[in-house]
């Protein structure tokens, strides 16, 4: 499951352009995903220039629902 | 703000200014809808265009022209430094002041535009766009258009909305840092342009001064490759090591997507410019002047289809784009292919090469054929770039 570290976050759109689900949502102010189209690929963690993503405890956490 | 419009502009940067300016221009009913409070703010960009990029669309003026540039120096891993002859000038630019302009030339053609407004999806019927809702002032709204144009840049939502793939690879997505640095020591005409392992694995470095002993440092790191090492952290790095003295003005994340163009750019009621359409030179990672191009050719492409109510004209776009700068990009790409096979060594010997050749013949071309034939292996890939 992803933790967002959203005070890291510059919104600049690299993980939007990488997402294959399209579930990043970015406003002028906000970072945020729809958990429930979110696949944990993980794609946006490697592509963020500024590790505002964190994928924690996934196994364990799979089956908590967002 | 009206409930429908001709043509509706979906972000407010270059590409987009620029096809909101050629609509307007040819007739067509235009509103520009921009996420951001402020027109040309954040910048996210090393700023640099040539000067016969932009004087198509504007002329240069010291409002938003930081530094001339007459020189380029690319510097190998080990440290060799190879100064390439090149014909003409450069810009590094102001954005702030500079995409201002180019919104402010679609406003006098009577582009309306409105900030703080954030589409959150298009509306469809049976295939075709027909208008975006958009958030704004706490409410969301719904409007019409005959053709929408999405240049919402590399977070590009608007082409997936409507049903087409514009994802980008990780292997073609830049994971980009920049900072703008003060007190630092550069050349004043001089884009410098660091290559290596250690700078920025399937990317580059560089250093664009901006005037007063400030520049723009930055660096884009391949998303693939980017996975132990983020980009922001090459770029500390380098900064402690080579500008241990500069206060950093400016410090920006951004991604570049360094992609072929997308197949199709166009969809009935769709248009797809900039960074959305991948349309950034995929070696170089510049899509200033190149979003422009396409903002030009949208832009008076959808005032056509909407003065002569023919939707089939869209794919007009497709074709030109295609016809000019979508051919050179293609061929762009498989270059980029090349560059990625090199490693560290294999730079150093160019350079080395390079560095032994009277100035006069230290040319983009000489670095090319010595990068050929420094690394035979590649001849077959070259062979196949230009045969194919
Ligand atoms: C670090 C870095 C350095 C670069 N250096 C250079 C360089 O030196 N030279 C060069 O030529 N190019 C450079 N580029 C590339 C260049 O910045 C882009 O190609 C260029 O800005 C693309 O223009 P655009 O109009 O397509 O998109 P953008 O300039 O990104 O504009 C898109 C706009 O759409 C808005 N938007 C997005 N989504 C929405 C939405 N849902 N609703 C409303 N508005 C929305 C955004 O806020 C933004 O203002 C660099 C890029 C980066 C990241
Ligand atoms: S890539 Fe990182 S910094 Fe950029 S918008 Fe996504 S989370 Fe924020
Ligand atoms: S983990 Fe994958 S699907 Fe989930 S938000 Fe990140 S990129 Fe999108």
């Amino acid at each position: 499951m992803i933790k967002i570290h959203e005070d890291k976050c510059d919104l600049c759109g690299c993980c939007v352009g990488v997402c294959p689900e399209n579930c990043i949502d970015l406003t002028e102010s906000r970072i945020s995903i729809e958990h429930e189209l979110c696949t944990d690929c993980r794609k946006c963690e490697w592509a963020c220039p500024f590790e505002v993503f964190e994928f924690k405890n996934q196994k364990a956490t799979l089956k908590v629902p967002a | 703000m009206k409930d429908s419009y001709d043509v509706i502009v979906v972000g407010g940067g270059p590409a987009g200014s620029t096809a909101a300016r050629f609509a307007a221009m040819e007739g067509a009913d235009v509103l520009v809808l921009e996420k951001d409070r402020e027109i040309g703010v954040p910048v996210r960009c090393g700023e640099a265009v040539d000067h016969e990029g932009i004087i198509e669309f504007i002329q240069p003026d010291k409002k938003f022209v930081a530094a001339e540039i007459r020189n380029f120096k690319l510097v190998a891993p080990d440290g060799t430094v190879v100064k390439p002859n090149i014909e003409g000038v450069g810009y590094v630019l102001d954005r702030r002041v500079f995409d201002y302009e180019l919104a402010r030339l679609a406003a006098d053609q009577g582009a309306e535009i409105v900030t703080k407004a954030y589409v959150d999806g298009v509306t469809r019927t049976d295939g075709r766009v027909e208008g975006v809702s958009v958030q704004y002032k706490g409410e969301r709204i719904l409007l019409k258009s005959k053709i929408v144009i999405g240049a919402d840049g590399v977070e590009s939502r608007v082409g997936r909305w409507a049903g087409l793939n514009t994802t980008v690879s990780m292997h073609d997505m830049e994971s980009a840092a920049q900072v703008t640095a003060a007190n630092v020591d550069v050349e004043d005409d001089t884009c410098f342009f660091y290559f290596g392992e250690k700078y920025a694995p399937g990317g580059y470095l560089w250093v664009f001064p901006k005037g007063n002993r400030t520049a723009n440092i930055g660096l884009a790191v391949a998303a693939d490759q980017s996975r132990k090492k983020h980009a922001l952290k090459f770029l500390e790095e380098f900064m402690e090591t080579n500008y241990p003295d500069a206060s950093v003005l400016s410090k920006l994340a951004g991604g570049v997507p360094c992609a072929e163009t997308l197949e199709e750019v166009t969809m009935p009621g769709l248009m797809l410019v900039g960074d959305a359409a991948h349309q950034v030179n995929p070696v170089s990672g510049g899509g200033i002047i190149s979003g422009m191009i396409a903002g030009k050719m949208a832009g008076k492409v959808a005032a056509e289809v909407v003065k002569k109510d023919d939707m089939s004209l869209i794919r007009k776009y497709d074709q030109e784009w295609q016809k000019s700068l979508g051919i050179r990009h293609h061929r762009y790409y498989k270059i980029k292919k090349v560059i990625y096979k090199f490693r560290d060594s294999d730079l150093n010997s160019i350079a080395a090469a390079m560095s032994k050749l009277p100035e006069a013949q230290q040319t983009l071309g000489t670095l090319f054929k010595q990068a050929v034939m420094k690394h035979p292996a590649l001849i077959m890939d070259v062979m196949k770039l230009f045969f194919s």
